[in-house]
This record gives C-alpha cells, structure tokens and sequence, in this order.
C-alpha cells in the first residue's frame, strides 16, 4: 500500500524533471515548549507575487514577513523571509445577545492582487472580516471592517434539524462569480453568483460514492471536507478529508480523479483519535505554482507532498533537529505494522499534539511555509 | 492493510465482497474501531450525524440552554470547540477572572461592588482585552 521507499526516491518537482531535495531555509517563532494558545498559528498564505508571506494566529494577531532580494553574488539561496510587519487584526468579543464569546483567532488571510505601491489583505475571524492596507512608505496597516452579507445560508428552519455544515469554500481564481463551499459530509458545491443572490441552489454538486458495507460510525466524520482549494489553472480543485486527499476536474461530479492516503495508518487507531479529540482536527492542503504537486500536513510534525505526475510522493518533519541552513531534510517513513526498520517510526510513537494544519506553497518556486503549533517552517528547493 | 481471504476468493476486493458482520469486524479496521468504541460507550448514540451531535458543537450562534448535553457523545465537528456557555456576560468575566487567577475586575476606586449589593450590568464590566503583547513569529 506505501510506495517502497529509500532515500534517493526523491520525486520529480515542478518545472522539469530535476529531482526536488528539500533544504532547511528558516524558522520563526519561540523555542520553548510552553506555548501560550495566542500564540498557535491558525492561518499561512503567500501574496500573488510571493514577495510577501502572512501569518494570522489565535491572538488575532497577523505577522507579515517579506522575502530579501536575492544576493546576486551568493546565488546557493533565495532571499531570506524577515518581519515586513505586524499588528493586531482582530480582538476578542462577547456577544451580549447570544452570550458568547467571539474569538479573535484569524481563521484566513486572503492576499488582494497588487494594484498599486499598498499591499491589502483581508483577515478574517468567527464574525467579522476585515480589508488591510498596508502602504509601502510607513508599513503601518490602516484597517477596515466589511458589510457582512451572507451568500449561502444553509440554516434550517429549525437548528435541531441541522445534521450539515459549511467547512470551507473558496472563489474561483479566474471566474469571479464562481465558487465552492464544502461540508461536514463530504459534499463539494459549486455556486454562480450570478444565479441569484441568494446561492443555495448549487450548479454543481461533487459526491464520491460510498460503499455502504465499508460504512462505520466514523465514516461521516471522517469524510469531512476541513479544506478545498482550487488548482492555480482552475480546472481542478483539491479536497483534504481526515485520511486523504482528493483532486477532482470540475467537469467530472460523480468522483474525484485523484486521490492521495495521507496517513491511512490512522484508520486503525480511530477510536483512540475519536477519544482525544484529533479525529475532528482541521487539515489544509496547498498546490504548487504548476499544480503539480500537493501538499498537506499530518501528525508528528510530518507534512507530505504527493507528485500527480510520477505518482510518488513523500513525507518530511518540520524540526528543529535540521535546523541549519541549507541541509537537506532526510524523508520519513512511519511504519504501520509489523517489524519497525531502523529510521522508521512506528505510529503509536507518534506525537498526536505536534501537527502541521497550515502549509503554504510559494505561486512561482519552490518555497513553502509550514506551521507547527508556534513556529513557522521555511523550506526551499536545493540550488545548485 | 485489509487481509484477504486466501481459501475461498484470493482475487476478490475485500471491501465489495458480501460478508457477514463478524468477518468484517475482523477485516475492515474501521469497524473494529468502531467495536472498541462502542464497547467503551455503549450509550454512544446510533447516529453520529444526527443534529444533536451538531448541535453540541455548534458553538457559534447557537444556544445550548434548550439542548440537554450528552457527555458521553460528540458532534459532527467534536467537543473540541466546545467552549464554556456562559448564562451572562457576568457568569463570562467570573470565568475569564477565574481562569487568568485574577481578582474580579472592579469599575473604577470609587464603586466598591460586593457580590449582591449591586446587579451588575453589560455596561458595568470591562472589555477583555487581548494581549498588546507582539507576536513571537516577529521577535
């Protein structure tokens, strides 16, 4: 079931049949174990140009790092990603009326194409979104708060009634009245605004078909949909459920075309992760500029990348173990079953508290972001 | 990881195939995760997609007064979001004060507030502020 493995298995990256070694650029963030909940990252996304990275986490504070110009003369690295700005997006609230408290954590930063010398981003946590300008001369972000308006309703006339849930959505990067949301049973929908104001009809509805004897008590909660992304091209989209990841053609409903195991080792220890709770933890999953790699996080501080040219894919540790600049990160192996080899780890040493939710591809090379609990990874491409 | 059934259809997919409960039980690893659990939680209710499950955790714009909690299930999206209901925003800053080991935050020198002496109202107590603290990534 796992590809055979060893450590010259590398996969061939984007843009040319080289093989991708992947080096140890930066790291960012507290070293200490004790991290305080304001400080887990909750959302990482790179600009249009990828000029400038962004990090929003559960103190509702954003962090925006900006990538150096190349060294000319030292051409064995990109530019390093250093503090470009910081402030504080989103404060805590309590909502008098329902009697809750709204959480300042920044659930997405979405990058504005650039128009002109200001940068905007949008930020957003539970109840309010939030449009960021941040101007070129003084990097001071000037801040303002959207009309809310709702677009798709899915509430039913009675909440006891819900068995359904938006879990993600995204435009569509070319057609800007196109968009997708997913749900908590494993159903994409795609929506045209242009329809009506109001989409809850969809245009199209994405559903694989389950095999009703493979049913369990968890097969709903894992078919969730916790992220789905769009392909740069825009003919596909790439959904992350608890074990997998899937890529569907947007002219195709009845099933996806691809589909990746992230860590099917995991299907057998459901019942233990329906007890701590990491059944129900939110993975995301990101394309490369060419979209042709993916990649999304797991457990132990893992992330994967799967190749859908050379179908091979393979699994790296953000840590602080390789943390010197330019070594190459060592692939990892977990071993399901049977007789550990050496190098391997075996899935019950695995650290079900230390995972990788939050990854981010650079749209033109191969620089990634990857979000530990409080520490933001960046990994590049060996030069040279 | 499923095992096959050499004897009679070593060809076959083990999942397709038609086979009574015990089997499978034994074959899909799914299932018997689901046999473990059920045997730990036997009031564990039959559908997991039900509303009362989303209803629990639904923490957003959503009452829990009305719904009755059963500590021994989880939602759709799990406990995990699940965060303190609070009956008022006084019953809100007697956690908040509990949590972070503080005194209850008081109005100002001159109103001294003893528990009872005076109904506190929204207006009364003060915004939770976050921590000005910058973030570490920018350290």
């Amino acid at each position: 079931m796992f590809p055979k493995f060893s450590l010259r298995s590398m996969f061939h990256g984007a843009g040319g049949g080289n093989d991708i070694q992947w080096c140890f650029s930066q790291v960012k963030g507290a070293v200490d174990d004790d991290v305080a909940e304001a400080d887990i990252i909750s959302t990482v996304e790179f600009n249009h140009s990828g000029e400038l990275l962004a990090t929003g986490d559960k103190g509702g504070r954003v962090v925006i790092f900006q990538q150096e110009q190349e060294n000319k003369i030292q051409s064995h690295s990109r530019g390093e990603y250093n503090v470009y700005s910081t402030f504080q997006s989103h404060e805590p609230e309590f909502d008098y009326l329902k009697s809750l408290e709204i959480e300042e954590k920044i659930n997405k930063i979405r990058w504005l194409p650039q128009k002109n010398a200001a940068q905007f981003l949008l930020s957003t946590n539970d109840k309010t979104i939030k449009l960021w300008k941040i101007s070129e001369r003084d990097k001071r972000p000037e801040g303002y708060n959207l009309k809310e308006e709702d677009i798709v309703d899915i509430k039913p006339a009675n909440m006891e009634e819900l068995t359904e849930v938006i879990t993600a959505a995204e435009f569509h990067p070319n057609s800007c009245n196109t968009f997708v949301y997913s749900s908590s049973k494993g159903t994409i929908r795609l929506c045209d605004m242009r329809a009506s104001a109001l989409c809850d009809r969809h245009s199209k509805l994405f559903e694989e078909p389950e095999d009703p004897s493979n049913r369990s008590f968890f097969s709903e909660i894992i078919s969730s949909i916790s992220d789905v992304k769009f392909s740069h091209s825009g003919r596909y989209m790439m959904t992350r459920d608890y074990l997998s990841v899937k890529i569907w053609d947007l002219n195709m409903e009845n099933r996806p075309v691809e589909t990746y195991q992230v860590h099917e080792y995991l299907r057998s220890k459901l019942c233990s992760l329906y007890e701590n709770d990491c059944i129900f933890d939110k993975f995301e999953c990101c394309w490369n500029g060419s979209d042709s790699v993916v990649m999304t996080g797991s457990y132990n501080n893992f992330f994967r990348m799967f190749d859908r040219n050379t179908k091979r894919d393979i699994t790296l540790e953000a840590s602080r173990e390789n943390n010197k600049p330019r070594t190459v990160l060592k692939p990892r192996k977990v071993c399901a079953s049977g007789k550990r080899k050496k190098d391997e780890i075996s899935v019950d040493s695995l650290d079900f508290n230390k995972k990788i939710l939050h990854t981010a591809w650079h749209p033109k090379e191969n620089i990634i972001a990857v979000a530990t609990t409080n520490n933001l990874y960046i990994f590049q491409d060996k030069v040279n | 990881m499923s095992q096959k059934q050499d004897e009679e259809n070593p060809a076959e997919e083990t999942g397709e195939e038609k086979q009574d409960t015990q089997e499978k039980e034994g074959i899909l690893p799914e299932r018997a995760e689901e046999a473990k659990l059920k045997a730990k939680y036997p009031s564990l209710g039959q559908k997991p997609g039900g509303s009362d499950f989303l209803m629990k955790r639904l923490q957003k714009g959503v009452s829990l007064i009305s719904y009755p909690l059963l500590l021994e299930s989880k939602g759709i999206l799990g406990m995990k979001s699940i965060e303190q209901k609070y009956f008022d925003s006084g019953d809100y800053n007697m956690a908040k004060a509990k949590m972070k080991n503080k005194q209850l935050p008081s109005t100002g020198p001159d109103k001294n507030l003893v528990t009872g002496d005076h109904i506190p109202t929204p207006q009364d107590l003060p915004q939770r502020k976050s921590s000005l603290v910058t973030s570490k990534l920018a350290g």
